[in-house]
Order: C-alpha cells, then sequence, then structure tokens
C-alpha cells in the first residue's frame, strides 16, 4: 500500500510504535521509516544512543525505547522528515506531538492550528505550545497539543489565519 | 589556447569533487561549467540529502555546494573554473576541447586528461498540447524556485513520482504552489517512500498508474486530462480526471550526458538500468580512451551522494596517471569503494546493481 499511496498501513505503524506502557510513560520517538534506502542521520543525531547503531546503511532504524527521552534531535535531522515524538503524558485528555516543519509562515506559540493525518486530511485542532530549530537549518520542530486519540494520527499542522 | 593538465568539464558534485581530490594529490585542473555558478544540480537543492556523513548527509544540497566549494578555495593557483561556458566539442585528432563562454567569446582547451562529469538531461513525453507555455521539466521548476526566487505557477500537476518529482512537488507546495496531483505510470511509487508520504501529509494526492493523456489550454496550459493506465500501459477508458493547473511539470527521467565521450570515441554501452548510453570503464572511472575519465550521472543515473564518490575516484587516479605521487592512493581508493558499495547495497539500488557490471570491466583497461 505505502509503495502505491505514500500513506504507510496501521500494521506497519503499530510495527514502530512502542509497547503502550513506555507510550503512556514518557515522550518517545516514532520512526516512520518503512523502506531500505543508504540514510543513517536519525543514529548520528541521537544523543542518548536510543536510535541504535547502523550494521549497513540501508537497515531501517531500531530503537532502543529505554534510552529515548523525546528530545527530538532526530525529528529535526531526519532528510526523509520521518520522525515524531509523542507524548502521551502531558494530560489526562492530551497528548503532545512533535513534528518536523519547513513551511511558512510558522506558527507562533499558543496558536491553534489545523491538525493533520497522513492522508493530508484534517482530523483535530491543536494548539502549539513549542517551536524550535535545533541545527538552526531550516527545519523546525512544532509541538502541537493534540486529544490524545489523535496523538497516532496527526503528522502534519497547518497555519490557517483568516486575516492574510 | 588555454593548457591544463586535467580538463573536468562539469562543476556538479561529481566535477567539484573530482577536483578536490585532483588538486589534493598535486595537480593543476580546470573546471569549465555552464551554469553561471558552480554546484550543478546542488545549488537548487533545498531538501537534505540522504546518505552518511562522508557525503554529507542531512545536509541541504545548496549547502553542501557551498561547502565543496569553500574546499577548492584552498586550491590557489591549482585550480581554476569558467563558469557561464559550454564545452561544445572535442577534435580527437589533436585533443582539443572547443569551448564556449556566453555567446561570444570562443577559445581551445588542451588538457593532458580530461574527466567527464556533465551529468544529465530531462526527458520528456510527448503529450498533445505539451508545447503550451507552462510546461516545464521539474529541473526549470526548481531553478526558477530555487535559484532566482521565482514562482512557476498557481496551481501544478506533477507527472512522475520519483525522487525528483515528489522533491519538486513538496518544493513547490513550500512555495506557496497548490500541486493538485501527482500521477505516475508505473503501479509503484519510483522514489523514496518517505519523500512520498511527505507530500501525502501536506495533502497532495498521488496517482499511481496514472498517466498524462491530455494538456489543455489556447495560449497557455490551463489543465490536463489524467488517466488510469492497465498493466498494458493501455489507458483505462471512463477512468480521466480533469485537473486544473497553469503548470504542468514533467519528471519522467534523466539521461546520461555523454556527447563528448562519443565523439572521443569511447566504447559506449546501452545500458538501460543505468539511464541509457554510459561509457564502459574500470574501477579508476578509466574510459576505454586512456586520458578519458567519467564520473557521476554521465557514467549512470545515481544519487548526488555516490557521484560525489565517483567524482573523488576519477580526481584521484587521473592526478595519478599524470605521475603525482599520492602515497595514500591504495588506501583511498579503497576506502572510497567500499563507501560506493555500502551505499549501493540496498533494494533501491537493485537496478544500478544490475547495470554496473555490464558498464565496468573487470581489470584495469590495458593501455598501451
Amino acid at each position: 500500500m505505502l509503495e502505491r499511496t505514500g500513506v504507510p498501513t496501521r500494521e506497519q505503524i503499530r510495527g514502530v510504535t512502542p509497547p503502550q506502557e513506555i507510550l503512556n510513560s514518557k515522550p518517545v520517538v516514532i520512526v516512520e521509516c518503512f523502506q531500505r534506502i543508504p540514510c543513517d542521520p536519525c543514529h548520528t543525531a541521537c544523543p542518548t544512543g536510543a536510535i541504535l547503531e547502523f550494521e549497513d546503511i540501508n537497515d531501517l532504524p531500531k530503537v532502543d525505547w529505554s534510552k529515548c527521552t523525546g528530545c527530538a534531535l532526530c525529528v529535526a535531522k531526519c532528510p526523509g522528515l520521518a520522525v515524531f515524538v509523542v507524548d502521551m503524558t502531558y494530560s489526562d485528555k492530551e497528548a503532545i506531538v512533535k513534528i518536523p516543519y519547513e513551511f511558512r509562515p510558522l506558527p507562533n506559540k499558543d496558536e491553534i492550528v489545523e491538525c493533520l493525518n497522513r492522508e493530508g486530511v484534517v482530523v483535530c485542532e491543536g494548539k502549539v505550545i513549542h517551536v524550535f530549530e535545533p541545527f538552526k537549518d531550516g527545519t523546525k520542530v512544532v509541538s502541537v497539543v493534540v486529544p490524545k486519540e489523535f496523538a497516532m494520527e496527526v503528522r502534519h499542522v497547518r497555519v490557517v489565519r483568516k486575516d492574510e | 589556447m588555454k593548457e591544463t593538465e586535467i580538463l573536468i568539464v562539469g562543476g556538479g558534485p561529481a566535477g567539484l569533487s573530482a577536483a578536490i581530490e585532483a588538486v589534493k594529490a598535486g595537480a593543476k585542473v580546470l573546471l569549465i561549467d555552464d551554469g553561471l555558478k558552480l554546484g550543478g544540480q546542488l545549488i537548487k537543492q533545498t531538501h537534505k540529502f540522504f546518505g552518511s556523513k562522508e557525503e554529507y548527509a542531512g545536509t541541504r544540497g545548496f549547502k553542501i555546494a557551498e561547502i565543496l566549494l569553500s574546499e577548492l578555495e584552498k586550491s590557489g593557483d591549482r585550480f581554476e573554473a569558467i563558469t557561464n561556458t559550454t564545452v561544445t566539442g572535442y577534435y580527437a585528432d589533436d585533443g582539443v576541447f572547443g569551448a564556449l563562454t556566453g555567446e561570444e567569446k570562443y577559445f581551445k582547451v588542451k588538457p593532458k586528461k580530461t574527466i567527464v562529469a556533465t551529468g544529465a538531461y530531462e526527458r520528456t513525453i510527448p503529450v498533445p498540447n505539451c508545447d503550451l507555455p507552462g510546461v516545464y521539466g521539474a529541473g526549470a521548476v526548481q531553478t526558477l524556485m530555487n535559484v532566482y526566487g521565482v514562482k512557476p505557477g498557481e496551481r501544478a500537476l506533477m507527472v512522475g513520482a520519483g525522487n525528483i518529482g515528489l522533491i519538486v512537488s513538496y518544493q513547490l507546495a513550500q512555495a506557496g504552489v497548490k500541486v493538485q496531483a501527482v500521477v505516475e505510470a508505473m503501479p509503484k511509487i519510483g522514489g523514496y517512500w518517505v519523500h512520498a508520504s511527505k507530500i501525502r501529509r501536506i495533502g497532495i494526492p498521488i496517482y499511481t498508474s496514472h498517466t498524462i493523456k491530455e494538456i489543455h489550454g489556447k495560449e497557455y496550459v490551463e489543465g490536463a486530462t489524467i488517466v488510469q493506465v492497465n498493466e498494458r500501459w493501455e489507458p483505462v477508458e471512463g477512468t480521466e480526471k480533469h485537473i486544473e493547473a497553469d503548470l504542468i511539470c514533467l519528471a519522467v527521467g534523466l539521461s546520461p550526458l555523454i556527447e563528448l565521450l562519443w565523439q572521443a570515441g569511447c566504447e559506449m554501452r546501452y545500458i538501460p538500468e543505468l539511464g541509457g548510453y554510459v561509457p564502459v570503464r574500470d574501477r579508476e572511472m578509466r574510459t576505454s580512451h586512456p586520458d578519458f575519465y567519467v564520473a557521476g550521472d554521465a557514467a549512470a543515473i545515481e544519487e548526488a551522494s555516490t557521484a560525489m564518490i565517483e567524482g573523488k575516484i576519477a580526481g584521484l587516479c587521473a592526478a595519478k596517471s599524470l605521475g603525482y605521487d599520492i602515497p595514500d592512493f591504495e588506501e583511498k581508493f579503497n576506502a572510497f569503494w567500499e563507501q560506493l558499495d555500502s551505499l549501493r547495497k540496498g533494494p533501491v539500488t537493485e537496478k544500478i546493481r544490475q547495470g554496473l557490471p555490464k558498464a565496468i570491466v573487470g581489470e584495469a583497461y590495458r593501455h598501451a
């Protein structure tokens, strides 16, 4: 399916989602990389060793969940923009999703944005709580707060300003 | 007439890398490029590159060009570059090249060795009305947007879901162009799936097993009809869709740009997996002509990462053939090949692995 549509299947997503107890305990990385291509910057960007070293540069990334702090440096570094961080511990009903972002305008802190799923469909609204650019290379990481049920769905945000 | 030890034709990733290695080895290099700025396609690549650290993975293409050029700035008088100049031909009887700067200044160059790093040209597909203004190759769209800052249209249809089609669709969206659809005649997306996912989540549909049937418009492009194709590439009646667009962007593949190698009489082979006719070469990237080397897309349509390493090999070996003493030659040569082999190991480079053995002669060409 992914090779025909560009949208990963449920099974593929399940395969890169950490066990429930880890997902509910801390912010963790979700590496949505499903094709063996020659690429390893997610590993070299990781400061804690959570994204394991590649034996073959074509390998898919492997994650040691216990070491991941959800810092999102890999989110900013991945050339394929295929890495996200999900933090289910934010509140009872809400989670944070950290998303790589390379568009204008940039969302402001506290701005309400449209949240899109992997098919580009708006599934909910979210509140941006943080925008940062760890490598000062044009790729921002946007942290958006969404209802928990959408945390594994939302993968892009769109800024909508009526007056512009 | 200009004389030089090594002439490099083309200042893209392969040519610049070849220059760096050749200069490092002690050789005198003249690089000629038809662009206004050196860097080839790198200067319009705003996305981050894949690969490993050695090939600047995670760095944007235009930044890689800056890194390579700053490296060359250390070369002193061993390196000269002439831009806005096309190498127009090679005269085999006296080993002289003709070159044309702009449209008026013609001059001759006589090198001892030549590295052809001319890259590729874009293929096109014939479709009714494909001569209307608003039909572009993807390379031109990138040049307009990313080099000159010109928005090429308001609503675009992308033809081709290889890496270029996917990447340029994303860049069009970044520039504020609405990409209506990407059509791909193959049943599968040809480019990296991460690039496909990246454009899907921002709302761009990808139609695989679809092709463009007709472009509409009187004075300029106003839209196009797309249609599904079956496994025999025949249009499926009744599946036509109309797409409104003022920009049709063709990203339907590349072919090696190899005219100079033909003129030099190099042995050429038609190898579809590598993009068409390519020169036969040995592991030093030397062609059947003892004074001609090749690197990058002119050798096989691949990635900028492999082009840079091939360029290094060609630059290193061309310098060695001039008699420069390179104490760590073996070590470097083997390391470059290891990098190439590792980048070419995965499933996305399967075609390249099938094609290369047909292009590379096992032992070094035995030049008299």
